[in-house]
Parts: structure tokens; sequence; C-alpha cells
């Protein structure tokens, strides 16, 4: 409190009060607030965007496994073929065969009703030559495996026709790809979209800030100096709206999981866990949300500072 | 320190605001550049600052040809000039302090590198109470002399002043002439721009430059 007089007038205020650091770039304005309510929604749609694309990519990978992991055998018999031998053969060529975990042949009756959804009931299939299947599951995903069991069966029961589906899990990865590829699209639309608007409301504010520019000119600032006060002041208005978006974002994921298990037993429920799993992104996927917040922030700030140096150089 | 020589600029395809300026400052002078309102008293400063180009002739400052100046260089030597303005460019949105501790801090020096700095000088304008005041809330005189003291903070080698006592009375008007003459003592060149006759008249040392019309009618009473 040794400055408390001066010359008999009462001088300065306790240090601790002096302000002494404001931003030179006026911190609240319209046009700062509105953008960014801009960047909070970019933020919260590249979230979802963004963690859409890791769910399904996910839940693709989950299908293909499973889907993978199971072959069908087609028994087909002959007239005079004793057909449950044949299964028996088949079963027991199946079950010593390396990676396979568990082999299910389904009786005629249950081969029969695999054909309902076709045929409707009171039909009488024994007149019919429906192949028995069997289902078995493998313990992994690997090709030699199945290979093994499809060369088996051929030497020893060339009536067995085994369909494994990769096809359709090379089906499935091909979609899941093209979706991710889709969503990695959008979202790189939305940066571009982010940082033109970014472009703008720089522009508006050296526009409208043009007299403290000039007044830091003239006390000897570089642009370097004037071009980080506004980085700084954007990077500030970047970080609030990817706040505000990141955190919506991870509330909406928090609260589908919820949702998701809450519904699981209903058949909607199950349909939409069956393509997104249980909305579960894990750490991985939060982790991703608050990384895509750090870069949205700061490629607020860089991409402003950028716009105010080229603009600041171009002045005589 | 500062010399024009044919100097002359015009905006766009316009006339010639001012014209055939030659003339020269010495280090640790006193000058006051004076003429009627319109002569071109303003432009002259500008063009001092180096915030307008000429569209001819050749100005030299610190030894240097300011056509050939980059913009760093510009910068470089904008820190060595202190300037006030006629309209005082104090930023409203920082307080009394951050606007005379503006030169230090776009140097990029540590607050509290010179902090104690700041209030000594802000004491010595009388305005050590005013540190958190916001320019909106000074009266026209404290505006002055906060202008003033961020001119003088960075003790610059030569000090532009626009019509720096256009604003207060002229018992205050002598108070801030007395601080730049004490400025001058210290080593730096001092250059006022005002059409404030009685006050020069008070300081009979100082060298004259009279505008006229764009060009200089008279330096240091000889006439060109």
């Amino acid at each position: 409190m040794k400055d408390a007089v001066h010359d008999g007038r009462v001088a300065l205020a306790p240090r601790a009060a002096l302000n002494r650091r404001m931003p030179l770039i006026p911190r609240e304005s319209v046009a700062g607030r509105a953008l960014a309510a801009v960047i909070a929604i970019m933020t919260f749609l590249a979230c979802l965007t963004a963690g859409g694309a890791l769910l399904l990519a996910q839940a693709s990978q989950g299908w293909r496994s499973d889907v993978l992991r199971e072959v069908t055998i087609q028994v087909k018999s002959d007239a005079g073929d004793d057909v449950e031998s044949l299964v028996a053969k088949v079963v027991s060529i199946a079950a010593q065969t390396r990676g396979v975990k568990h082999v299910r042949a389904y009786s005629a009756a249950e081969s029969g009703k695999l054909l309902q959804p076709w045929l409707g009931d009171g039909l009488d299939l024994s007149l019919l030559p429906i192949p028995r299947i069997l289902v078995v599951d493998m313990e992994g995903a690997s090709e030699e495996d199945v290979a093994g069991l499809r060369a088996a069966l051929a030497r020893s029961t060339p009536q067995a026709i085994l369909s494994d589906r990769r096809i359709w899990a090379a089906r499935i990865g091909t979609m899941a790809s093209a979706v991710v590829a889709l969503a990695g699209a959008t979202f790189a639309l939305m940066i571009a979209a982010m940082a033109i608007a970014i472009g703008f409301a720089t522009r508006g504010a050296v526009a409208a800030n043009r007299e403290i520019i000039e007044v830091l000119h003239f006390v000897g600032a570089s642009d370097g100096f004037i071009a980080r006060e506004f980085e700084t002041h954007f990077r500030n208005v970047g970080f609030r709206g990817a706040l505000i978006g990141g955190s919506s974002a991870m509330a909406f994921f928090l609260a589908a999981a919820t949702l998701s298990r809450w519904l699981m037993d209903s058949a909607g429920g199950a349909q939409i866990a069956a393509l997104f799993g249980a909305f579960a992104l894990g750490p991985t996927g939060y982790a991703a949300l608050i990384v895509i917040g750090a870069v949205i922030t700061v490629l607020t700030g860089l991409v402003s500072r950028a716009i105010v140096f080229r603009h600041l150089r171009g002045l005589q | 320190m500062l010399s024009f020589e044919n100097v002359g600029l015009r905006y766009g395809m316009g006339p010639e605001v001012v014209s055939d300026l030659n003339f020269s400052i010495a280090p640790q002078s006193f000058q006051f550049v004076t003429g009627p309102s319109g002569a071109g008293k303003t432009t002259l400063l500008r063009l001092m600052l180096l915030s307008l180009r000429p569209t001819r002739g050749t100005i030299h400052i610190f030894g240097h040809d300011a056509a050939a100046l980059s913009k760093d260089q510009v910068t470089a030597l904008r820190r060595r000039i202190g300037v006030v303005f006629q309209d005082f460019r104090l930023l409203d949105h920082l307080t009394t302090y951050e606007n005379v501790a503006l030169p230090l801090r776009a140097m990029g020096r540590p607050e509290s590198d010179y902090r104690a700095e700041v209030i000594e000088l802000l004491r010595w304008v009388g305005l050590g109470d005013r540190a958190n005041a916001s320019p909106v809330v000074l009266s026209g005189g404290e505006k002055q002399r906060a202008a003033i003291a961020r001119a003088l903070i960075v003790r610059p080698e030569l000090l532009l002043a626009d019509e720096p006592t256009g604003n207060v009375d002229p018992g205050l008007a002598r108070r801030l002439l007395r601080l730049f003459i004490e400025l001058h003592r210290l080593g730096t060149a001092v250059i006022i721009a005002t059409h404030d006759l009685p006050l020069m008249d008070q300081f009979s040392f100082a060298r004259r430059l009279v505008v006229g019309n764009g060009k200089v009618v008279t330096f240091d009473g000889v006439s060109t």
C-alpha cells in the first residue's frame, strides 16, 4: 500500500486490483457470440458424424466376424442314399477338422421348417428333395480352416456342399467402408465450412477493429504480434464453441447408450442394437471426440491468424 | 535524424496535398510545425511517422531511406518514435494503465518487467489515481496526458505530437509543454504540430516550420 497516496491525491489501487492484461481484441461482440454458436453446432455435427462412423465401423467388424465364424453345409441326397448316415458322416468329418468348434445338424423337420416362410404350412415336405442343413461354428474366421473343411468334404462326401459367407462379409465390409468414407467426406466438408465461417468472422473482426490495428501499428506492434492477438481471441471463441458442441455430442452418445440399454428387449431396440451395437463409443471413441474439439479449437485460432497475417501484409 | 527532399503526396489522381517539402530535423531538436487548419500539418506528421508513403521525393529517417524499408524495418523504427494523436486514439476497452503500457506490450516485454515503469510515468503525468479507469470516463485533459504517457513510455528518440494542447485549458497546456521540454532535455527530438501561436511564443528556443497550402512557407525563420 506504499502507493496509496501521492502528491496529496489518492493514488493507485492495491496491486492485486490493477487490471493489466485485458485482451487487445475486445472479448465480447455479437460476431464473436454468433461464431461461437456456429462452431458449437458444427462441432456437434462433426462429433455425431465421427461417432456414428466409429460405431458403424465397430459394428461392421462385429458383423463380419460373426458371419465368417459360421459356415453352412448342405447335404443333397440322390435316390437310394441313406441321408441320415450321410449327415452323420459329414458331422464326423467336420468335427475332426481343424478349427471347427461345434457342428449342429438340422433334422429333416427343422430343415423343412426353414422353407415355411416361402411354402406355407400344411405342405407334405417329404415329397420334396429338401437338402439337410448343418451349421458349423468355426473357432476363428480363418480362411485356411474353411478351405481344409471344404477339401475334406469334397474327398469323402461329394454330396455335401459347403457354403461360407465370405461374399456377404466382403459386401458388408465394402458397405461399411463406403459409409465410413462418406462420413469422413461429410466431416471434411463440415470442417471446411467451419473454416470458411471463421474466415468471414475474422475478416469482420479485422474490419471492426481497424482502429485498434492502426494504433497497434503506430505503437510499434509487428504484424505477427497483431495476428497472435487475433489468434488468441478466436482460439478462445473456438474453445467455447467446441466445448459446447463437443459436450453436447458426448451427452447425446451417453443418452443414446442408456436409452439403447433400456430398449434392448424391444424389437426396435434390438434392430438398432444390431446396426450400431449398444451405442457404446468406449473410451477411445470419447477420446476421439475430445481430440475433434481440440483440433477445432486450434484450427479456429490458426485460420484466423493466417487470415489476419495475410491481411496485414497486404496493407501499405 | 529526419529529412525530406522534394517530398510530395497525392491521393489517387487528385492534386498534391503536400508538395516540395524540403527540410531536415536534427537530433535532440525541439520543433513546432504550425500553419492554419488544413494546411497539411497532420499529413506532414503522418509522413514522418511512415504511415503515409510519399508519391514523390525522398524521406530519410534515422539514416534509412523510408522508401526502401521493409514492413519489419518500419515496425522497428516506429519503436523509436513516440506519437500523440490529435484525437488521442486510446483504446476504450483497455484501462489507462494498459493503454500507456501498450507499446511495451507490443514489444513483447513481460508485464512484470514494465509495471513499475508505467506506474511511475502515470504518476509523473498526474494520472496515478486513474490507472484502472477506462478512457471513456477520463476528461479531455486526462486523455491527453494518457496519450502523451503512451508516447513517452518507450523513451523515444523522436516524439511527434499533433495538437497536443488542443483540448486543454491554457494552464494545462503549459504544463504539458513543460513535459515535452523535460523530455527534450533528456535527449529526445520533439516535433509538435500546433496552431496555438501564443503558446509557441512562450518557447522562443524552439524552431518553427510553417506550413501553408501543403508547402513549407518558412523553416526556422527563413522563407522557402
